[in-house]
């Protein structure tokens, strides 16, 4: 395992508002092909930590590196470029293009041809997204307008923009939200294989532990700012500071998987 | 020294009308979202409403009873506006409800000189505030200083309103989410309609108090609604200490800027608005805007080339174009030239509003630009036309590219303030500069070379141009800079998040759609044989956002059409009726309310239901979902 590299590292990240302090001293570490899920009550900080990654947020202090660089307070556009990409908790698409035109454009960013005006985007990168949509199942819906895409189909269309510019690092703000269980669990599936074929780091937020235990190599616990555990999804589980002060769904999980739990 | 602080007062008793009717306009924002673009003619409205009852009806009333009965009674007038019109766009995109507030100035403009003349009135002074003040030597009206008393007591006022009532604190709370207000049992309808009321009245009671200071005449609407978006450009939209900040500001601006520009007193106005832009782009009180809204019936029809057979009917209808001459009547090719001008124009403004979501309400300045622009190299360095068409078009380059990276720096309803704000800065520089733009008078004898002399070689330059144009942007809207302008403007957070810096593609755009602008006013100037102010002014820029409305603002091609229809209602309405700002503002408000696609948006969703209904439905498409950004 220590043959990985550590492909994101983040140190002593701190960021208050006010006088709360969203986050205090976080630091962990992510390998290549490793998925890491960031886990926390509402409030834990978890927005802001995967805001401060991708360029939003300027923490107050700490430093966050890719590969050794720094992005820290970089632009978002600049650590995409870097090989960074992102979901939106809350989809974000281009709904007046077709489905296959919302991966082209993130395929003629990527290849530097934004100020192109005089070629034709539809023959832009063509087949390169028809892969990229294959790869996530929805190839069958290329020409379709993306506005008119289900809920689930859309987050499937963001992963495929996210893959655009052959990311090292995924970083995926509550992939499953609002989505039907049986969809949730081929979401994870596929962004866990894509993960370790070509060997890209992926950072989720989630609060469906069910999603978290089941698809996470590793599991940070964020409260009130702080990383309070970190480790396999065992170990998490099994940590009663995480089971006192984390009362969300955690304790249902327990308590449908072990029976006999006390309450 | 005297001097100075006398100059200081008038700055701050013009403050005290301005903070007026802005602090109206910022109160009608922040609860209702609508920028009352109406505002400057609601103060018109209470002006002449003053002067006739200060006239007619002093006995009955005496002079401060006119001025308040005044703003009440407008109040009341725009509590109908509220009921009748903006009830039924308040969840329509900004840009409508700015052009159905604007449709509403128009046919205010003309019913005030229906009813009051065209003339300037002079009203009587306030009583008890004939007199004037000595200050060391320089005189004070005394009327100046009761305004500047005026100011801080209606803040006063309006912030006890606000803090200390029932209603006030309704109105705030619906300020930070009316959703959850109306959730609440709060009835929205009434709420609505009581704002719109006192910022009605507040924009009323300026104009009313402007009688003893200034003559009452029909074009005082847009001075001041001019003024005011540049007021809540820097003070903010919807804090009312910005408005009453920020009119000092501007106020005590056009005191002094007249010391040192006498000329062009506005550039320092312009230079501070600039520099508050660069340092808060939400104003000195504002706070960022949500998100703009959808179109209504935005199509789900992604944007596609022509077909092949398309292709030839276009060149068809465009060989039929060339083919007017025939008829031989100069009169028919005079307006085939000016409509084929008007395409290049609508175009141009399509490509930033349609393809860009950057809704310009001054893209008329870069139009006048590029008039200027000829006019000057053609008249002062006599250069030959082909050349002065060239360069011409480079004075609305340069303009654009100077504004437009300001105005890309704010988006929805503080970019279409922003740019109607730097359209009038030209307008008054290509008004007020004498000895270079002529002033009023413009620049005559600007006429084309023999070669495009007779009406059917001009008509096929303007008809060449106009298709070449068409074309090129055509080619831009599918380039992959396009599909970049289009991402910025369907999603600025997924722009952002693959690697596309949104306002330099929106800078780009604003550059390229100014230089397009200034090629049609290179060739209107030709066309005309001379330029003049009204070539950049207002109207002509809510000229082109019509056409560009009228022919769809969802559609690739729609500018053009609506351009040649438009344009062509236009010319023949002039011709028929006095009353045409009438007229043309019922138009465009009924455009807004009841055909909001436009003439190509309905074809096309005519044409797509159609070939719905003889496909087989796919479930996908009736289980959509729509995103929230």
């Amino acid at each position: 395992m220590s043959m990985v590299p550590t492909l994101l590292s983040v140190e002593n990240l701190t960021k208050s508002y006010g006088g709360v302090h969203a986050m205090r001293g976080v630091t962990f570490d992510l390998r290549a092909g490793e998925i890491l899920a960031l886990i926390g009550p509402n409030g834990a900080g978890k927005s802001t930590c995967f805001n401060v990654l991708n360029g939003q947020i300027i923490p107050d202090s700490g430093r966050v590196r890719l590969l050794g660089e720094e992005i820290t307070g970089k632009k978002p556009r600049v650590i995409w470029r870097m090989g960074v990409g992102r979901t939106f908790q809350i989809t974000a698409t281009f709904p007046t293009m077709t489905v296959r035109e919302n991966v082209q454009v993130a395929l003629v960013s990527h290849g530097g041809e934004l100020f192109n005006l005089w070629s034709s985007t539809a023959s832009h990168a063509r087949d390169e997204a028809g892969r990229l949509l294959d790869l996530v199942g929805m190839g069958a819906y290329a020409e379709r307008p993306c506005g008119e895409l289900a809920y689930g189909d859309l987050k499937r269309l963001e992963l495929a923009i996210a893959l655009a510019n052959q990311p090292k690092l995924l970083l995926m703000d509550e992939p499953t939200a609002g989505m039907a269980p049986r969809e949730r669990v081929e979401l994870m599936r596929l962004t866990a294989r894509i993960a370790r074929e070509q060997s890209i780091g992926v950072l989720f937020t989630e609060h469906d532990m069910d999603v978290v235990f089941e698809h996470a190599d590793r599991i940070l616990v964020l409260n009130r700012g702080s990383l309070i555990a970190e480790g396999s999804p065992e170990e998490v589980r099994g940590n009663t500071q995480v089971q006192a002060i984390y009362l969300g769904e955690g304790l249902v999980y327990d308590a449908r998987h072990r029976e006999g739990a006390s309450a | 020294m005297a001097f100075y602080v006398v100059q200081f007062l008038t700055g701050l008793a013009s403050a005290a009308s301005l903070f007026l009717v802005a602090s109206g306009l910022s109160i009608i924002f922040g609860v209702t979202r609508i920028v009352n673009f109406a505002h400057g003619a609601f103060y018109m409205l209470g002006a002449y409403v003053a002067f006739t009852l200060t006239e007619r009806f002093s006995g009955a009333l005496g002079f401060w009873g006119g001025i308040v009965v005044a703003a009440l009674a407008v109040a009341v007038i725009g509590v109908l506006v509220e009921m009748v019109l903006l009830r039924r766009i308040y969840h329509s995109p900004e840009l409508f409800q700015l052009l159905a507030t604007f449709g509403l100035t128009l046919m205010v403009e003309d019913l005030v000189v229906l009813i009051w003349g065209p003339d300037d009135l002079v009203g009587r002074r306030a009583p008890g505030f004939k007199g004037a003040i000595d200050f060391f030597g320089q005189n004070i009206p005394s009327y100046d200083l009761f305004l500047i008393a005026l100011g801080p007591v209606v803040l006063g006022i309006l912030w006890l309103l606000f803090q200390r009532t029932r209603w006030g604190i309704l109105v705030r709370a619906a300020t930070q989410d009316r959703d959850m207000v109306a959730a609440l049992g709060v009835n929205q309808k009434w709420l609505f309609t009581s704002v719109f009321a006192l910022g009605v009245f507040l924009a009323a009671l300026g104009g009313a108090l402007q009688i003893p200071r200034d003559a009452v005449n029909h074009a005082m609407d847009l001075r001041i609604i001019v003024e005011v978006f540049v007021v809540v450009v820097i003070g903010g939209l919807g804090s009312i200490i910005g408005a009453f900040v920020a009119a000092v500001l501007v106020s005590e601006l056009n005191a002094f800027g007249i010391l040192i520009f006498p000329k062009i007193s506005i550039i320092l106005v312009f230079l501070v608005m600039a520099v508050v832009l660069i340092v808060r782009p939400w104003g000195l009180f504002g706070k960022p805007e949500a998100p703009a809204r959808r179109t209504p019936g935005l199509t789900v029809n992604p944007w596609r080339p022509l077909t092949t057979n398309e292709r030839f009917a276009a060149i068809a209808a465009l060989l039929v174009a060339a083919a007017l001459p025939v008829l031989n009547n100069p009169y028919l090719l005079t307006v085939g030239s000016e409509i084929a001008i008007f395409v290049i124009f609508a175009a141009s403004l399509h490509f930033l509003m349609s393809v860009g979501g950057l809704a310009s309400f001054g893209h008329a300045a870069y139009f006048g630009l590029g008039s200027y622009g000829v006019a000057l190299l053609a008249t002062k360095a006599g250069l030959p036309m082909i050349v002065c068409l060239l360069l011409g078009p480079i004075v609305g380059l340069l303009g654009a590219a100077v504004f437009g990276f300001f105005a890309v720096q704010l988006s929805g309803v503080y970019f279409a303030m922003l740019t109607l704000a730097f359209a009038q800065i030209v307008w008054s520089i290509a008004f007020q500069w004498v000895s270079v733009t002529g002033g009023d008078n413009g620049i005559l004898s600007v006429w084309p070379s023999s070669w495009v002399a007779s009406p059917a070689n001009f008509y096929w330059l303007s008809l060449g141009v106009a298709a070449f144009a068409v074309v090129i942007l055509r080619i831009m809207v599918f380039s992959p800079f396009g599909f970049a302008l289009r991402a910025t403007r369907d999603s600025p957070l997924r722009s952002e998040a693959i690697g596309i810096n949104s306002k330099r593609i929106q800078w780009t755009a604003f550059v390229i759609a100014g230089t397009v602008a200034g090629v049609a006013g290179a060739l209107f100037a030709y066309l005309k044989g001379s330029v003049f102010p009204d070539n950049m002014g207002i109207s002509l820029s809510v000229d082109a956002l019509v056409m560009v409305l009228l022919g769809g603002v969802e559609t690739v091609s729609g500018a053009v059409i609506g351009a040649i229809v438009y344009k062509a209602l236009n010319i023949w309405l002039v011709s028929q009726t006095d009353l045409s700002k009438l007229v043309l503002g019922g138009f465009v408000v009924l455009i807004v309310v009841a055909f909001p696609k436009g003439i190509v948006g309905t074809l096309e969703a005519l044409m797509h239901r159609r070939r719905k209904s003889s496909s087989s439905a796919s479930p996908l498409l009736s289980s959509r979902i729509e995103t929230a950004e």
